[in-house]
């Protein structure tokens, strides 16, 4: 792809180089791209074992037919806002406001903080051989927005909103489910949620255009450019085009709710389907922006470890650009059974089979950047092979929802939900471990261990299957999504799915246990600890890189 | 880059492959958009969830039919589609089984298949010196123009299928409308003297009495003759509800304020059942639906028990008039102007 003649050793010496604030200064104020990433990339940590709590609450409960646990977890959460014994449909409220955190927790402040905001900060100036980003300064107010976002998510589920405690309108936050479906502020505090982690995306999207468009290295041109840089360049377009929409959309969400409003009310002259189609022209994009920079991250390690050149550079590069454009004109895909007339539904099923043609030249791609190859079975490896096959299993569940008339029993069952948490669970969260065992040793200076590392894919390879797969058994039986309860004939496969979690889980364990021993006692990682493979210019820096690099910027031949 | 070109020619050429079928078929636009729309406020005040008990009904006109095990509900372990007992659903289904499964299993096993032999084959072990090969246009362009041809052999049938799921119900056919409230559903024949059912959840104790399956089960029935195509007119009285009914690959949303239109027909006398599949608040999980499917003779009984009056037998002249425009009730204006489009 390149070829590099960069000495980035060179500003180690230079005088205030590598002079780091204090504490304080360094991590409230701070205005250096990698600082910020490891702030991302913790904050993700964070709302990622929330998240991932809060579905380890959902698999408990539907472990087995029957209300368990959660009349038991909404009396606590009634007595935790001083409230007392919760009644049942407080209870079955709480489930609504368990599936609505964790997802809104898993796509806004999970996935998307550790990719474009984690792995995006840390590694596109790096790889683009700038000093920083473009904004210093915004690109921290852009992590800064993140954190009240996340507290006002948070404490929403604290105030009342509608049955009982928290906002129970699903991520979608559909109307009118949540304008006259639910009465009192937790569900403005979720809009305002949304608001603040939508303006944080849009000035990190800002960020990112200018840089990568301004601030290449001498003689990177736009096709030299490293994939993963790329996969975020078209992702950071996808913000910039499809938040705003979302932002009016929830504003106007918004004013229904509190200033009398009529745009999502027919009695009024509005249209609840409306809202659906302003969400899901931002949702649909949304679900590309979550798995793009995994393709820019695959794309790496598979050459790395395979000591080969990404097979067919180009087509990688415009399979992206044309997954993000085609991605803008899918989005009523998700909305099949609102009642679309027969054509809109006949073409929105044609356009969306269409996003499988670049996605298979990628995957195809990906095979044959191994083709020839002389891999090796790091950790990250494991990761992106996984991906590869999960996310064409994913990928090829998409094409049968893809089929209106297919879909029509299909959706909003948990066919649905398995369909997209292997591209997301399996897809998105499995690149996002690849790229973090793959730069682990970069950003921290310290080797990760190989066989935790190992056994975290392993297991946790194991536990989602297990988890998700039998969904789609669920999902054909007819189980809708969103239930806290269901039919005994649906308790076989959800007790086999629920095993799956605390599969999982054991794996999330060792993770951790990697991370904590990995900082402590890890190996002092080189500059360049994956050897020939690696070409990009984060790898000519040293492990971590010094607190300012490229003071002289690297020339690409 | 002549693969992403080609790719995009091919891309346009399948968008273009419906609409010119459809233009063929010059299909009606079902769904109507209500341009009233001043529905949704009286609906509001709908009959309370307080319903007759089930056996309020005449037992020489009607009794409530045993579902029969495996049919029309899910069945325990499953992990195919439920049987299919209407001709678009039994067509769908045969689509799955046919082509989707087929296609998914191949593409998985062959992806599946190639990692398991780069990962034998090109292992360090067995290739110390990788190969230098950056593309290969011949290849590039097989992986692109092939998966082009399996979505083209999946979009014929899938479109056909849609343009068969959107024929409109025939001028006589019997009209139900379904209207979903916060939780429970409401089943009104406006041609049969526009009597209400209203439809709640048994309670497990209830559905075990009954030796129905609990959660699925419903106290009042909706109940429409078999092998006819039954034009139902969806909507909602509060918040966005979805009527499904799996077992007839049936589901559309009841939006408030906006009334959908779908035919359903279901081929065998049964009962059938469904849930609820959007999201509608704490109960959403709770309003289950119950479709009982009987002859024409024993459905226009039960339309008698219910004190109804049954097509060519009423009592009023004025009220046996075909058409449904003057028959729906009061907060049901939109459904006029659904039925008008027809």
């Amino acid at each position: 792809m390149t070829t590099i003649t960069a000495d980035g050793h060179i500003d180690d010496h230079a005088h205030d180089a590598d002079h780091k604030p204090a504490f304080f200064q360094r991590w409230f104020m701070s205005t250096n791209h990698k600082d910020i990433g490891t702030l991302y990339l913790i904050f993700a940590i964070v709302a990622g074992v929330i998240g991932g709590a809060i579905s380890g609450l959902m698999r408990l409960e539907l472990a087995e037919p029957g209300i368990q646990y959660l009349q038991m977890w909404a009396t606590a959460h009634n007595g935790m806002m001083g409230g007392g014994e919760a009644s049942m449909d407080e209870a079955y409220h709480l489930w609504n406001v368990l599936i609505t955190a964790h997802g809104l927790i898993m796509v806004f402040f999970m996935v998307m903080p550790a990719m474009i905001g984690g792995f995006g900060n840390w590694f596109v100036p790096l790889m683009i051989g700038a000093p920083d980003m473009a904004f210093p300064r915004m690109n921290n107010v852009s992590f800064w927005l993140l954190v009240p976002a996340f507290l006002l998510l948070i404490g929403s589920t604290f105030v009342p909103g509608g049955s009982g405690l928290g906002a129970g309108t699903g991520w979608t936050v559909y109307a009118p489910l949540s304008t006259s479906g639910s009465v009192g502020p937790a569900v403005d505090m979720a809009i305002l949620s949304l608001h603040l982690a939508g303006a944080s995306s849009i000035l990190g999207a800002i960020n990112f255009i200018t840089t990568i468009f301004n601030m290449r290295a001498p003689g990177m041109t736009l096709h030299k450019m490293p994939l993963f840089v790329w996969s975020v360049l078209v992702t950071a377009f996808l913000l910039l085009l499809s938040l705003p929409v979302l932002a009016a959309a929830i504003t106007m969400l918004l004013t229904d709710r509190n200033f009398g409003t009529t745009f999502y009310d027919a009695a009024g002259g509005g249209d609840p389907v409306l809202y659906q189609h302003l969400f899901w022209f931002f949702g649909h994009p949304e679900v590309y922006i979550m798995i793009l920079p995994g393709f820019g991250m695959i794309s790496h390690i598979v050459s790395t470890f395979s000591r080969k050149p990404v097979f067919g550079y180009l087509g990688m590069a415009y399979a992206m650009v044309a997954i993000g454009v085609v991605g803008f004109v899918v989005w009523a895909h998700h909305m099949f059974t609102t009642g679309m007339s027969v054509n809109v539904k006949m073409y929105f099923t044609a356009a969306t089979m269409v996003i499988a043609v670049p996605t298979g030249i990628k995957i195809f791609s990906w095979i044959a950047t191994m083709w020839g190859g002389s891999m090796n079975f790091k950790t990250p490896m494991m990761w992106a092979l996984g991906f590869i096959f999960m996310f064409t299993v994913g990928g090829v569940t998409g094409v049968v929802l893809a089929n209106g008339g297919i879909d029509d029993n299909l959706h909003d069952t948990y066919y649905v939900v398995a369909h997209f948490h292997y591209v997301l669970s399996l897809g998105a969260v499995f690149s996002i471990f690849a790229g973090f065992y793959y730069w682990f040793p970069k950003m921290s200076g310290r080797m990760y261990n190989e066989l935790l590392g190992q056994l975290h894919f392993w297991i946790f390879f194991i536990g989602v299957n297990i988890l998700f797969f039998p969904q789609h058994f669920l999902g054909q039986q007819g189980m809708p999504r969103r239930y806290a309860d269901y039919p005994e004939q649906f308790a076989y496969w959800n007790q086999i799915s629920s095993i799956g979690y605390a599969v999982m889980l054991v794996g999330v364990l060792i993770f951790f246990i990697n991370i904590g021993w990995s900082l402590m006692a890890g190996r002092k990682a080189e500059g360049n600890y994956w050897g020939e493979g690696a070409t990009t210019l984060e790898w000519t820096l040293s492990s971590p890189p010094p607190f300012h690099q490229f003071e002289t910027l690297p020339q690409i031949k | 880059m002549t693969h992403f070109v080609k790719a995009w020619i091919l891309a346009i050429g399948l968008i273009l492959t419906p609409t010119m079928l459809s233009a063929q078929e010059a299909l009606p636009a079902a769904p109507v958009v209500d341009p009233a729309a001043t529905s949704t406020v009286e609906a509001a005040d709908a009959p309370a969830a307080a319903e007759a008990p089930a056996s309020g009904l005449d037992p020489a006109l009607y009794t409530p039919m045993k579902p029969t095990p495996g049919i029309g509900m899910p069945v325990d372990g499953g992990v195919d589609f439920q049987q299919q007992f209407s001709p678009t659903g039994e067509t769908a289904h045969w689509i799955n089984s046919a082509i989707l499964i087929p296609m998914m299993v191949g593409v998985s096993l062959l992806v599946l298949g190639l990692l398991f032999w780069v990962v034998f084959r090109f292992r360090r072990g067995a290739n110390p010196e990788p190969s230098k090969t950056t593309h290969n246009t011949f290849i590039e362009i097989i992986w692109t123009v092939i998966p082009v041809l399996i979505l083209v052999v999946i979009a014929v049938p899938s479109i056909s299928l849609l343009a068969r799921q959107f024929e409109p119900a025939p001028e006589d056919a019997l009209t139900v409308k379904v209207t979903g409230y916060q939780w429970y559903w409401g089943y009104s024949y406006p041609d049969n003297g526009d009597f209400e059912v209203i439809s709640n959840m048994l309670s497990v104790e209830e559905a075990a009495a009954r030796g129905e399956p609990h959660q699925l089960a419903a106290d009042n029935r909706m109940v429409i003759p078999v092998g006819k195509p039954v034009k139902l007119l969806i909507t909602a009285a509060d918040v966005i509800h979805s009527f499904a009914i799996p077992s007839a690959w049936f589901k559309l949303d009841a939006v408030p304020g906006r009334i959908n239109e779908k035919v359903l027909q279901i081929d065998r006398e049964g009962v059938y059942y469904g849930q609820c599949s959007e999201l509608c608040g704490a109960r959403h999980g709770f309003m289950p639906i119950t479709v009982e499917v009987l002859s024409q003779e024993k459905f226009d009984n039960w339309v008698r028990a219910n004190g109804g009056t049954v097509k060519g037998e009423a009592a009023e002249p004025a009220a046996a008039a075909v058409t449904t425009v003057n028959e729906t009730t009061t907060e049901t204006a939109p459904a006029d102007a659904a039925a008008a489009t027809n």
